[in-house]
Formats: structure tokens, C-alpha cells, sequence
């Protein structure tokens, strides 16, 4: 635990040292506005409704960016050979990476709140679904981000990072949808695994500890096995 | 300091490593010489935890790598071959974040980091970005990062490849006085490095150790009498055949040179036969242009223990 905060450190700086951090966040703010204007235009409605599940597409498609360098880099360029040789565990190096991902994820998603802003000059927003929804966005960039922290362990190239993760978490949003072709325990287990039945609770207001559970287990389970993957080069 | 037992890796059908042995004292520098795919950085990894052994045991400075690997870090300061580096923090973020990593105590590591930049000679290019030093720089900002946690043990894994003689020089004589206070164990395909700043020598090929002594020692053991190499202006053959008469010369070979021959002499036993050939060729009133001793070098004592190997094999085969 105790260098936790020095990889999270470094992986901050790396961030805003790279220009990734400020085109990903530029790409979502435009992307997110045009689509909060284009709902705000159609529904007439003060809430957040459709606009969050554009922002939670966008969400999907970009944060595989952020994560991608995370262990690919490390592994391309033999930093790993350095950082696995000092005197740190296995733990400390992805759970420092995974809070650093998560805080630039946080970092990208707290200024639209300036759309919850707009919404209180010209209407008279419910803020119960609104502070919901930012539960289960925290909770869901949560696990976006460990999805695409194991799948940059898994490769030595960028570029696969990020698209594996982004295919990794489409699978994840459809397989909610596929449970409405049938009944039964299989099509149950699919609508329970995907994210998108448990993110949609979220937006109407409704914060269950099951869903909480869900993402935070997933998660959990996630950064226990990216854990186990770097530290598979000792048996491989 | 550092104990190898029976060490063996396995990886997919060959054995990196197989089954070595050896030990290195405290403040002892040890070069580990071999060709390329020898097994040195294989064992060298393994050494510092970056990979496991297949088996036998390993101990740094007490503790075991595979059991203890956090404490046997903390002892290790590890150059990996081509230092890998954040390309994209400066000299001194980059040896803050190492220093922080190796525990070293907050009130100590600014010290810690001017002393290293200081010893390695970077103080100049602390303020800039890793990415934008030539190799040798870079090379010193790893060496100051293998520092500056003051360990016991410092594994260099060919700390001088790609610099410019000077610089090859200057990264010797830290690495020499490195060695005083430290055990070093370093890997390198240079020879003459090995004998300016090694205390002993291990060559491995094929992940075995084929020779480990002193560099002056193998010299010796590989010397089989003493030979000379002259040039004398004369009948070639004439010369041979008097030259071959004198009691302690075991052979006379000789090739054209110009308007002279030069002959390779070599004596029988550990006499020195300097004084007979020359009063011989005196004698015989021809010409001597030159006379030297000829020394086995680290070269060649590489080259025939590696190959020595490959032929025994190769005939068997």
C-alpha cells in the first residue's frame, strides 16, 4: 500500500504530460454538449435523461483511451523491467494506475455539470436522478477503467489496448440488450451481467445496493485479475 | 553477497540457464562475460526477481529471491540493458519518483539525488527532459537510479554499450569506484573492460559456466609455453631450419612480409628462449627487425573457451 500514491503520482504527470489527457477530455466535452443541446432541444425537458446515455457511449469509446498506456507502455518501452525490479508489489503499481486512470475518468466527467448548471438558470431540474446518475457514472468508470487497465496488461501495443477495450465494453453494454430475446437463467444471467440494465437504474433514480455491488464486485474482481496477470511473467 | 545454486531456467524447449553455481563476495566485482543469448541477462533478471528460476536457489545478501523478493530489492540497484527510462518526466522528477519507490525517507532524498547526480556527472542536465538526453546521458541517469538507494549489490547489464569512448571511460572509473563500496556483478561483451574493473571473471555460453577466475589467471592457464613473433630479413627456409635446431623451440612457422619473413616461434615449457633465437639469429648474421613476446589476450581466451565447446559438440554430432 505505502507507494501507492507515488505510482498514482507519476501516472498523473505522465497524463498531463501527454497530450492523450487533454484530447480525450476536449473530444468528450464537445461530443457530450452537442448531444446534452440536441436532447435539451427535443425532449423540452429540464433533465439529464438522454443526454447521459449518449455521455455513457462516449464514456465506453474513451476511456479505453486513457487506460491503454497504462501497462502496454511500460511494457514496450522496459520501464516494467525497472518499476518490477524496486522494492514494490504487484498490488501497489495496478491499484496506483487504476486510481489514476479513474481520477483523470472523474477529472473528464466533472464538467458536465456546467449542462446540471444550465438546467437550474432555465428550468427547475429533480436533482434526485441527476446526483444518482453520477453515483453510477463514478461506479461505472470504475469499472471501465479496470477493464481496459487488464486488457493493457494483456498487450505491448497501444493501439490494441484501446480497441480490445473498447470491443470488451461494447460486449458488455449489448449483452444487457440480448436478454430480451428470452426467458430463462441464461438470458437472467446476461441481462445481470451487463451494465447497461444496472447503469439505467442509476438514471431513473434509483441507487440499489445491488447494482452498487455489481460494479463494485466487478470491478474488484477485474483488478484482482490484472493483479494476477502481472504477476504471471514469474511462472510463465 | 550474492549466492547462485544449481540454477536452472527453463523456457519453451531450451535451457537459458543450466544449471549454474557460483558466489560472489562482498565488494567483489564480478564480470559476467559470454556471446550474445549466453544466458547473461536471463541470470541477471533472475537475480533481481524480475523472473523466477525453473529451479535451484537463489540468495542476495540473505535473502531469498523468490521467498523474500521485496527485502532482496531493496538491496539491488538493477541497470537493465538499454535503461529504460519515462521518456517524459525531467532528470529529477524521474529520480524523485525512484527514490520514493525505494523508500527512501523524505527528508534523505534530495541529498540522496544530488549525490547521484553528482557522482555520475549529470548535474548539468538535471532540469531537462529524460527523452531529449543522448544515449551516454541517459545511460547516467539509470546509473544514478541503480544509486540511489544506496545498495549493497549493483547489477549493470552492459552498463557501457552504445557510448563514445570517452564516455566509456568516464562510466568505468564510476563503476570502478562503485566497486570498492559495492559488490558489483556486470555483464558486458567488452573484454578489456572486464579486465580494468573486474576482480574476477565467469564466462558462461550456452547457460553454463565455462571459466570463472581472476582475469590474470586465466591468462596464465591458457598460456602453453611462451611464443614469439619476429621479423628477420633472410632465406626464409634457411632461417627455419636453424631456428628449429636450437633445444627449447618447439616449432618455427613463418610467412613473407614484404621484403622480410615473419617468423611465430614457439618454446617448449616455461623457459624463456628470447636470448637463444636472438643469439642464434646473430649468429647466423641475418637481420633482426623485430622481436616481440606474443601474450594471450582476454580475446582470445573468450574466443577459445566458446568455441572449444561448439567443435567438441559439433564432433560428437
Amino acid at each position: 500500500m505505502r507507494n501507492v500514491p507515488t505510482i498514482y503520482q507519476r501516472e498523473i504527470m505522465s497524463y498531463f504530460y501527454s497530450p492523450i489527457a487533454y484530447v480525450v477530455i476536449s473530444v468528450f466535452l464537445i461530443a457530450s454538449g452537442f448531444f446534452f443541446a440536441g436532447n435539451l432541444q427535443f425532449w423540452q425537458e429540464a433533465s439529464l435523461k438522454g443526454s447521459l446515455d449518449s455521455i455513457q457511449f462516449f464514456l465506453l469509446l474513451l476511456t479505453p483511451v486513457i487506460t491503454m498506456k497504462l501497462f502496454a507502455d511500460e511494457t514496450k518501452s522496459g520501464t516494467i523491467e525497472t518499476l518490477m525490479t524496486s522494492p514494490v508489489t504487484d498490488f501497489d503499481v495496478v491499484f496506483g494506475k487504476f486510481l489514476a486512470a479513474l481520477s483523470l475518468y472523474i477529472v473528464m466527467i466533472l464538467p458536465t455539470w456546467i449542462f446540471v448548471l444550465f438546467l437550474t438558470i432555465f428550468g427547475n431540474p429533480d436533482f434526485g436522478p441527476i446526483y444518482s446518475s453520477y453515483i453510477g457514472l463514478l461506479l461505472m468508470g470504475g469499472l471501465f477503467v479496470s477493464v481496459g487497465l487488464l486488457v493493457s496488461s494483456f498487450t505491448r501495443n497501444q493501439v490494441v489496448a484501446a480497441v480490445i477495450g473498447i470491443v470488451s465494453l461494447i460486449i458488455l453494454w449489448v449483452i444487457g440488450f440480448l436478454s430480451s430475446y428470452g426467458d430463462g437463467w441464461f438470458y437472467e444471467t446476461l441481462r445481470y451481467a451487463g451494465t447497461f440494465d444496472h447503469w439505467e437504474s442509476f438514471t431513473k433514480g434509483i441507487v440499489d445496493t445491488r447494482d452498487v455491488i455489481y460494479y463494485l464486485s466487478f470491478t474488484t474482481l477485474l483488478l484482482f485479475i490484472t493483479v494476477r496477470n502481472v504477476e504471471s511473467r514469474k511462472w510463465r | 553477497m550474492i549466492n547462485v545454486k544449481n540454477l536452472i531456467k527453463r523456457y519453451v524447449n531450451i535451457n537459458a540457464v543450466d544449471d549454474i553455481s557460483f558466489n560472489v563476495e562482498e565488494n567483489e566485482t564480478v564480470g559476467l562475460l559470454g556471446p550474445n543469448g549466453a544466458g547473461k541477462t536471463t541470470t541477471m533478471r533472475i537475480l533481481t526477481c524480475f523472473m523466477p528460476a525453473t529451479a535451484g536457489t537463489v540468495t542476495v545478501a540473505g535473502f531469498d529471491v523468490f521467498a523474500d523478493s521485496l527485502n532482496v530489492r531493496q538491496q539491488i540497484g538493477y541497470l537493465p540493458e538499454n535503461v529504460p527510462l519515462y521518456l517524459d518526466m525531467r532528470v529529477n522528477e524521474y529520480l524523485m519518483f525512484r527514490a520514493k519507490l525505494k523508500n527512501i525517507p523524505r527528508r534523505e532524498r534530495r541529498k540522496k539525488i544530488d549525490y547521484c547526480l553528482e557522482m555520475t556527472g549529470i548535474s548539468n542536465v538535471q532540469n531537462q527532459i529524460t527523452g531529449t538526453l543522448s544515449k551516454g546521458y541517459r545511460q547516467r541517469v539509470g546509473l544514478a537510479d541503480t544509486l540511489i538507494h544506496d545498495p549493497k549489490v549493483l547489477i549493470l547489464d552492459e552498463p557501457t554499450i552504445g557510448l563514445d569512448p570517452n564516455q566509456i571511460m568516464q562510466i568505468r572509473q564510476v563503476i570502478k569506484g562503485l566497486g570498492e563500496k559495492h559488490t558489483v556483478l556486470l555483464s558486458t561483451h567488452i573484454l578489456p573492460e572486464v579486465e580494468m574493473v573486474c576482480d574476477r571473471i565467469m564466462i558462461i555460453d550456452k547457460g553454463k559456466i565455462v571459466a570463472m577466475d581472476t582475469p590474470a589467471n586465466l591468462v596464465k592457464q591458457l598460456k602453453t609455453g611462451s611464443s614469439l613473433v619476429l621479423e628477420i630479413k633472410g632465406n626464409g627456409e634457411k632461417i627455419k631450419e636453424s631456428l628449429s635446431k636450437i633445444g627449447s623451440v618447439s616449432s618455427v612457422r613463418f610467412s613473407e612480409k614484404g621484403d622480410a619473413n615473419e617468423f611465430f616461434v614457439e618454446g617448449s615449457g616455461e623457459e624463456d628462449i628470447r636470448e637463444a633465437v636472438f643469439k642464434r639469429i646473430v649468429k647466423d648474421n641475418y637481420i633482426l627487425r623485430e622481436m616481440r613476446r606474443q601474450t594471450v589476450t582476454l580475446e582470445e581466451i573468450f574466443h577459445q573457451i566458446t568455441t572449444r565447446e561448439t567443435e567438441e559438440v559439433s564432433e560428437n554430432a
